[in-house]
């Protein structure tokens, strides 16, 4: 689903690459956390996905396709095939749960009906039924990433990126949102989330990819965090 | 659905940068109704070559008693000279030139200032002899005047040739320089109102930044996304184009039509009519310049 071949990404030529020849394959429906320090690449994998930067040496292939080869009045569709969910919700602060989730179908040009019909499925499977007409001030910020984490998989993309989606959110409602992005994920969906937060990663079980200074140091199945530079949250 | 969701986020914009946008209606209104003065001032000198143009005459003006060119220092055009000078006027060589020509006699001369000048007391003090007698000479083509000047100012008793056509263009000269001056101004006022409109949509698209980012997110197309922002300026300079279009219409209806007709009646005006032809004109150039100045804001200030 998403393939990085002996990917390079250097943003200033005197500094170090923020990604270094990193190689790595998610396969469709595979659940990966991408851990690392802040500053290790992880917000660079996930923009280089999305095609928001060109990768400097190698290629990014998604879906298939290899992103540099997109046009790029054709990346909003490469776009819709991707949810993101992000640390600070991204909420539209004048529109209801319902209006924030319906935002992104509107913009595509879904149909009135078809948004009527969807908004209410998706915000029961994030576990927000009846909050549809709150406003994001009043709900707390479990609930928020809950919305914007509904907001990502309503046009029902393959691939949800989340980047440090639990980052502002205490332990419990975490977990709760790990919940969601593993029903999710059971769903089809395949899922990376870019996380520092140990006690997540090791209750998981999940897949976990570890990168350090933007070099791939580490890439198993059902892993731990392990934090080796001293980055234990 | 798409549209109406189009239409609502102009709607929002709109609302949220009124005073800019309230300065952009202004802008385009000023400087388009100078664009319109400019245009209207063209129309009205063709309308008036038009009118003029058939009526002109070249005259040749023959000696009286107080003449001082070197052609009449014979003293006043006798009457062989003035047949001469007629029969010059039928030969076959002239004939050719000359469309009509009318004699004025020194009593017709006089009829005619005292018309031309009925308002002023100096008709009183004028008599017939100060008058200067004249062959009116109308021209197949005016501008052949120089062939008639160079045979006629040189005959016996011909005073001077006068080609009332340069009268006229030191007339359509003035207008001409006061349509440049409006285009000039209109020039200045439409780059004020280019750079005002880029700055309206940069606020605008700043100010919006939210929605914006969350639409290239989930894959809105380049012009779900910019398309409210380019209809926003748009939507501002045509209001400032009808506006600028009723403002000439009022200047044509009220002014021109109601109290410059009344005090120039021999004068062909243009009519409140022309302003149809410049209105649709006035609307697109501001679409164009504000579609143009928006879309190359959005292009540095809303990647996609």
């Amino acid at each position: 689903m998403i393939r990085f071949d002996n990917v390079t990404k250097i943003y200033d030529q005197n500094t170090r690459p923020a990604l270094d020849k990193v190689s790595l394959e998610v396969d469709r429906g595979d659940f990966a956390f991408l851990v690392g320090a802040s500053g290790s690449g992880k917000s660079t994998f996930i923009r280089l996905v999305l095609k928001e930067d060109r990768a400097t040496r190698g290629s990014v292939y998604v879906a298939g396709q290899n992103v540099a080869n997109i046009p790029s009045w054709r990346v909003p569709k490469l776009r819709r095939g991707i949810g993101v969910v992000f640390q600070d919700f991204r909420l539209l602060p004048n529109k209801t749960v319902a209006g924030n989730v319906a935002f992104a179908m509107q913009v595509i040009g879904k149909s009135r009906a078809m948004i009527r019909e969807t908004v209410p499925e998706v915000l029961k499977t994030v576990g927000l039924e009846g909050k549809d007409h709150r406003m994001p001030h009043e709900l707390s910020g479990g609930e928020q990433q809950r919305v914007a984490i509904a907001r990502a998989i309503v046009n029902k993309p393959g691939i949800l990126l989340a980047d440090e989606p639990t980052g502002n959110l205490d332990p419990t409602t975490s977990m709760g949102i790990m919940k969601v992005l593993d029903r999710i994920n059971q769903n089809g969906t395949t899922v990376v989330m870019a996380t520092h937060d140990n006690v997540i990663v090791n209750d998981m079980r999940k897949r976990v990819i570890e990168l350090v200074d933007g070099v791939l140091v580490r890439d198993e199945a059902e892993g731990i965090y392990i934090g080796a530079q001293g980055d234990n949250k | 659905m798409r549209l109406a969701f189009i239409l609502g986020e102009i709607g929002s914009g709109l609302r949220r940068n009124l005073s800019m946008v309230v300065s952009v209606i202004l802008v385009t209104f000023i400087s388009l109704t100078f664009v319109g003065a400019a245009g209207m001032l063209q129309l009205q000198i063709n309308q008036m070559k038009g009118y003029w143009y058939d009526k002109v005459q070249v005259a040749v003006f023959l000696c009286v008693d107080t003449s001082t060119a070197a052609s009449c220092a014979s003293g006043p055009v006798t009457d062989e000279q003035r047949a001469e000078i007629k029969n010059t006027l039928d030969s076959p060589a002239v004939a050719q030139y000359v469309d009509t020509y009318l004699y004025e006699s020194q009593e017709d001369a006089l009829g005619h200032f005292r018309d031309q000048f009925a308002n002023s007391p100096i008709v009183d003090s004028v008599t017939a002899d100060q008058l200067p007698e004249s062959f009116r000479v109308s021209l197949v083509d005016p501008e052949k005047y120089e062939v008639i000047n160079e045979i006629f100012s040189s005959l016996p008793g011909v005073e001077v040739v006068v080609d009332q056509r340069e009268i006229l263009e030191r007339v359509f000269n003035v207008m001409n320089i006061a349509s440049l001056v409006a285009v000039s101004i209109a020039a200045i006022m439409i780059v004020c109102a280019i750079l005002l409109i880029a700055t309206t949509i940069r606020l605008s698209a700043f100010s919006r930044r939210r929605e914006t980012g969350i639409m290239r997110l989930v894959g809105a197309s380049k012009a779900v996304i910019q398309l409210p922002f380019v209809l926003e300026g748009v939507i501002a300079a045509v209001i400032g184009a009808l506006l600028a279009s009723v403002t000439l219409w009022a200047v044509a209806r009220f002014f021109i039509g109601d109290w410059l007709a009344q005090q120039y009646p021999d004068t062909a005006f243009i009519s409140e009519g022309s302003v149809l032809l410049i209105a649709p004109a006035l609307i697109l150039l501001g679409t164009v310049l504000a579609g143009i100045s928006s879309l190359l804001t959005l292009r540095r200030y809303l990647k996609v």
